[in-house]
């Protein structure tokens, strides 16, 4: 555990020296921005009675899927193939930590760096509360339920990160393979919406595996338990593709 | 310390490793001299867990490579190839990070930190960011956490790979300093340094041991068959003469020297020493002679007549 700690402290301080970490910031909190600054301007023009998370993800859905998209292959880009590529995963294996270690290591490295990314939303959010002037404007449990579905998308896209990363020595071919991934796995959310109408068991596949109707959910503070089992156990999955892939040195 | 019984490594389609058998007893440093591709990378990254054997045994420190890998990790401190480091760390954050990642406690660390920053001579830039180091300072960093845990056996993969001279030598003393505390594993295919580093050297090629002894006891093996550079004041034709007629010498080769002198490379036959004869023949011809040496057979003749046995040495 003690082990742990150290190495999930060194990946987030891998994020801070090196430029990646403050551009990514910096070009997400622009994002950000820009978005706040949309929603701004849409709830001066008209009232809503929708809470202003669902407002958010409702108008601006493609903000935070660009962001979710773009930003998390570049977060893991790194984790695996960078030390790969300079020798050091070799120092690193030859100490006395387990491949799981590592890979939770680097996972939760990256996860922490993607929470850290969004803490700007919460602020925005309590800007809007308090220039409205209406207590109820955004309440804990919607915000609860929103940043639960952000985490939880997160820590999917990281582990799918993570996962693209130690396929690989080179930090683009990592990203590539992690966009690639991520954006297939939105666009299935697409499928259903092509196939609105329909019956029959793929539309039902097709509904379940909607991320975007289902980050709608958490946004309007809807927690369904089918989606949050759905990211955990692909979270998982990915996750133990990861320790195969660190793992396939020795069988190689 | 190490015990390595038969040990082969496949990669797809060919053997790295074929058959390795050897031992190293505690307190020693061995060197693994080979041309590249000999196998002494692979080698030591089945000594330190990185990638386990096809087949057969290693045992480092009493535990088995395979079965009790951590433990074996514990009591190693490994150098790769090329020496990796987190360039963008400061040099006392990565070895204090090293160190934990080791295993040892808080307080421990820091004072094992301060202890190899001592030994390595890097106490002056702890505070620097080791990407701006110059590579021989870069490469104590890298000895340095190879020490931090205080490991019985330390395996370096050419350790002196791109230096400078001068720290190719500082280098040196810091492996030679290690000895009898430690035992020291290190590959090498420059021979000066298994010469100069080792008290033992093992000689692969394509995944075998083709020699194993002393540098000194090779050096021997080799000088049976000595050659003698000779220079000597005398006509042409009448050395060719005197030398075509000698049957001790083999083969020789005339060339002009400076002034009136004449070099000559003499090849005895096996076993013999011709110094005293040629001696005695300007001594009875009243030649001048001012230079009669036997060149020693180094390092590097062995190393070219084992690894290349089919073709004669050029030397």
């Amino acid at each position: 555990m003690r082990v742990w700690l150290t190495l999930v402290r060194r990946e987030l301080a891998g994020y801070f020296v090196s430029w990646t970490g403050y551009t990514v910031i910096a070009a997400v909190a622009f994002l950000f921005g820009l978005s706040f600054y949309i929603l701004l301007n849409q709830l001066n023009l008209s009232e809503s009675d929708q809470p202003l998370t669902e407002m958010f993800y409702d108008s601006l859905s493609f903000f935070m899927w660009m962001i979710l998209l773009l930003a998390s292959p570049l977060i893991t880009m790194r984790t695996f193939a960078h030390e790969k590529f300079t020798g050091t995963f070799e120092t690193l294996m030859t100490t006395p930590v387990s491949d799981l270690q590592v890979v939770l290591a680097k996972f939760f490295g990256s996860f922490f760096f993607y929470l850290v990314l969004w803490s700007p939303l919460v602020g925005c959010l309590f800007i809007v509360r308090h220039f409205s002037n209406d207590p109820t404007a955004i309440d804990p449990g919607t915000l609860g339920s929103t940043l639960l579905g952000i985490g939880l998308l997160g820590a999917l896209y990281m582990a799918l990160g993570c996962f693209a990363s130690s396929l690989t020595r080179s930090q683009i071919i990592a990203a590539m393979i992690a966009l690639v991934l991520g954006v297939s796995l939105y666009l299935l959310s697409f499928l259903s919406y092509a196939m609105a109408g329909q019956t029959g068991w793929m539309m039902k596949i097709f509904n379940h595996v909607s991320l975007v109707e289902q980050m709608r959910d958490f946004a309007r503070g809807v927690v369904d338990i089918r989606p949050v089992v759905l990211y955990l156990s692909l979270t998982v999955l990915f996750l133990f593709l990861t320790l195969k892939s660190v793992q396939s040195r020795r069988w190689k | 310390m190490i015990e390595v019984v038969n040990l082969t490594k496949r990669y797809a389609g060919h053997r790295a490793v074929n058959g390795l058998t050897f031992r190293v007893a505690p307190g020693e440093i061995v060197g693994l001299l080979g041309p590249n591709g000999a196998g002494k990378t692979t080698i030591m990254r089945i000594l330190s867990c990185y990638m386990p054997a096809t087949s057969g045994t290693a045992r480092v420190a009493g535990f088995d490579v395979f079965t009790e890998a951590d433990e074996v990790r514990r009591h190693i401190g490994y150098m790769p190839e090329h020496n990796p480091l987190h360039r963008e760390m400061r040099v006392r954050d990565y070895l204090k990070f090293r160190a934990r990642l080791k295993g040892l406690g808080h307080g421990r660390s820091r004072e094992r930190v301060d202890t190899v920053l001592e030994q390595c001579g890097l106490a002056d830039v702890s505070k620097r960011v080791i990407g701006q180091l110059s590579k021989g300072y870069q490469q104590r960093v890298g000895l340095a956490d190879a020490l931090s845990h205080e490991p019985e056996l330390i395996i370096l993969d050419e350790p002196t790979a791109g230096l400078d001279p001068n720290q190719i030598r500082a280098v040196r003393q810091l492996i030679k300093d290690l000895a009898g505390k430690h035992t020291v594993l290190l590959s090498t295919h420059i021979l000066p340094e298994v010469e100069v580093t080792c008290s033992r050297v093992l000689i692969l090629h394509e995944g075998r041991v083709l020699a194993d002894d002393t540098p000194r006891n090779l050096e021997k093996l080799m000088s049976k068959s000595g050659r003698v550079v000779t220079e000597i004041a005398a006509p042409l034709h009448e050395l060719e003469d005197v030398f075509e007629h000698a049957v001790e010498i083999d083969s020789f080769d005339l060339s002009p020297a400076e002034g009136d002198y004449i070099r000559c490379s003499l090849t005895a036959r096996p076993g013999l020493d011709v110094r005293e004869q040629i001696f005695r023949m300007t001594r009875d011809r009243d030649w001048k002679l001012r230079e009669l040496t036997r060149s020693a057979h180094s390092l590097e003749d062995i190393f070219v007549r084992i690894t290349r046995p089919n073709q004669e040495d050029e030397v």
